[in-house]
């Protein structure tokens, strides 16, 4: 109780120094928000303008004081037109989006059947269901992308496997390739898509499903015609959280792809932390963010949809 | 409905021996004799004698539980906070912006939260020599600003489904706003608390991106290590690291959920 009558404490002396509860509550976090991740965007956002240079920053000012006391302001354009002219800047967005679309619906398909299987099982089996979906989701990312390589290499587990069952006699190449991102992309995302896909079809209204077969529909048609119009908010915010975090994903492509495997966060890591050219990785970045700006909003309303049908 | 159940469930099978297969196997081959991962030799613990002696992951084990104790307890802190102004604050100015802003670091790639961290220490330091060089304490700002967004989010989901007539009835007979929050809110939301800390824990432990961008000399994670020795290949080590990193989440994992089973209408 020493750690309550000391906050009691606190918030005595807070008053007495004037400051008002409320706005100490509302104030703290939104301040350090605005500071470490509202104000980074515009720091990226002017670095993206700047000149690479041999310098500690690696980059130029864009304010210069000219000799009589007049500000310039020297924008450079040059790195996003840098980013047009390569095509492997364009080649890698066009990839990533690619990557990010094909594996979001092929998460959405397996993690469909899963997420209606757990929203009809009885109380206590539903509970183990789900702890077996979230339990991966709580240990090492970084480690499971890794038990793929074991698996997946040429002389590794699922090779060894489909020899000795004589069903090739090669082994198969499927490390370092875009087989092997998709692999890897399904398998960790999956919990993402399980759980929203879960949270809309337990409650959905058992009663209008049985209305429907009573009608004389069959099980297709109940399916199309029903649930998955109904768990349509689910499916949404399902794959916004697949694919939003996909387009910049790095450790899966950078472990389990090859050199030919394009996508966009390898790019700005390779351009950040290889090439050193702080104001590309910047323009890069910008263009990631505009690219994200319309699937983050798709997000935002159909978790607020979400919200309010619940409440 | 029975014609299409065994269908549901075959591929619903599939989908949760999916999940556990890569897991089963890192597991079994941490306790292979040979060094390499895939052929099975014998039973052995030695690799997790070598893992226990080999300084380099030991340093960066300890690094990473430090900065991961320290920022779930600021995320906690500043992301219930967020979860209270959000939830119990009808309208204020800022509101939108600090919704927008506390939701956008679960989605936001983790490349551009690195990348823009960094900047904004560089620029910090170049402005007012603060901070000084990048470390532990970049680090940690930088766990903080993302943890708290999963913290607010589950807290603040609690303080929505909560019975708020108690907190109005307490205000009713008198108690002060900050008495309130600690005599009643608290105790009901403390389960979300502990799901948040721990939350932010793992996620903290896991981080290998942003670590990487604001990092600094002297100052490598556990996954940054585990990343460098990953990428030049399977190494036998590795699994049985990853072996004690699972068990434990497991038996975390399955303790607080006996624990904190949420009840019912509360």
């Amino acid at each position: 109780m020493s750690m309550r009558a000391n906050l009691l404490r606190l918030a005595g002396l807070l008053k007495a120094l004037g400051f008002r509860g409320r706005s100490i509550v509302i104030g703290v976090p939104l301040w350090w928000l605005v500071l470490f991740f509202l104000i980074p965007f515009l720091v990226v956002a002017k670095i993206s303008f700047s000149e690479a240079i041999i310098a500690r920053p690696p980059y130029s000012s864009l304010i210069e004081w000219s000799g009589d006391g007049v500000m310039l302001i020297k924008l450079e354009f040059s790195n996003y037109a840098y980013l047009l002219e390569d095509s492997l800047y364009v080649s890698a967005f066009l990839s990533s989006l690619k990557i990010a679309f094909f594996s979001t619906v092929i998460v959405l398909l397996v993690a469909y059947p899963m997420a209606y299987r757990i929203a009809r099982a009885s109380e206590g089996a539903r509970n183990i269901l789900l702890m077996l979906v979230i339990l991966p989701f709580w240990t090492s990312f970084l480690l499971r992308v890794y038990a793929w390589i074991g698996l997946l290499k040429t002389k590794g587990i699922v090779n060894n496997l489909l020899m000795s069952l004589g069903i090739t006699s090669e082994p198969i190449v499927m490390m370092q390739t875009n087989f092997a991102v998709y692999l890897g992309i399904v398998y960790t995302y999956l919990p993402f898509m399980v759980l929203p896909l879960f949270t809309t079809l337990v409650k959905l209204d058992s009663s209008i499903l049985e209305a429907s077969s009573d009608l004389g529909a069959r099980p297709m048609t109940t399916f199309f015609k029903i649930t998955l119009p109904l768990s349509v908010p689910g499916i949404v915010a399902g794959s916004m959280l697949v694919f939003i975090p996909v387009i910049g994903e790095f450790v899966i492509p950078a472990l389990l792809g090859g050199p030919d495997t394009l996508m966009i966060g390898k790019v700005l890591w390779n351009e950040f932390f290889s090439n050193r050219d702080w104001p590309v990785a910047s323009a890069v970045a910008m263009v990631l963010l505009v690219l994200l700006v319309i699937p983050i909003m798709l997000l935002r309303n159909a978790q607020t949809a979400s919200s309010e049908a619940s409440s | 409905m029975k014609r299409q159940s065994w269908f549901l469930t075959i591929a619903s099978t599939l989908g949760f021996v999916f999940l556990y297969v890569p897991i089963v196997s890192l597991i079994i081959f941490s306790f292979n004799k040979s060094k390499l991962v895939t052929v099975w030799a014998g039973f052995s613990t030695k690799w997790y004698g070598k893992l226990f002696s080999d300084p380099q992951i030991m340093g960066a084990a300890w690094i990473s539980l430090k900065i991961a104790f320290i920022s779930a307890s600021l995320a906690l802190v500043l992301g219930t906070l967020a979860a209270l102004s959000l939830a119990r604050f009808r309208r204020f100015r800022g509101k939108t912006l600090l919704s927008a802003m506390i939701s956008a670091p679960l989605v936001m790639p983790d490349v551009i939260i690195g990348l823009s961290l960094l900047l904004l220490f560089v620029a910090m330091e170049n402005v007012f020599g603060w901070p000084a060089g990048r470390g532990l304490t970049t680090i940690i700002i930088a766990h903080t600003t993302f943890c708290m967004a999963y913290v607010a989010v589950v807290v603040q989901s609690r303080l929505i489904t909560m019975d708020a007539s108690l907190e109005e009835a307490a205000c009713d007979l008198g108690a002060r706003p900050v008495r309130v929050f600690l005599d009643v809110t608290l105790p009901v939301i403390s389960p979300a608390l502990v799901s948040g800390w721990l939350l932010s824990f793992t996620l903290s432990l896991d981080d290998l991106v942003i670590a990487s961008f604001v990092s600094g000399p002297g100052a490598s994670t556990l996954p940054m290590v585990i990343f460098s020795k990953v990428r030049l290949g399977v190494s036998p080590d590795i699994n049985a690291l990853a072996t004690i990193i699972i068990v434990t989440v497991a038996i975390g994992v399955a303790i607080a959920a006996s624990r904190l089973k949420p009840r019912k209408g509360g």
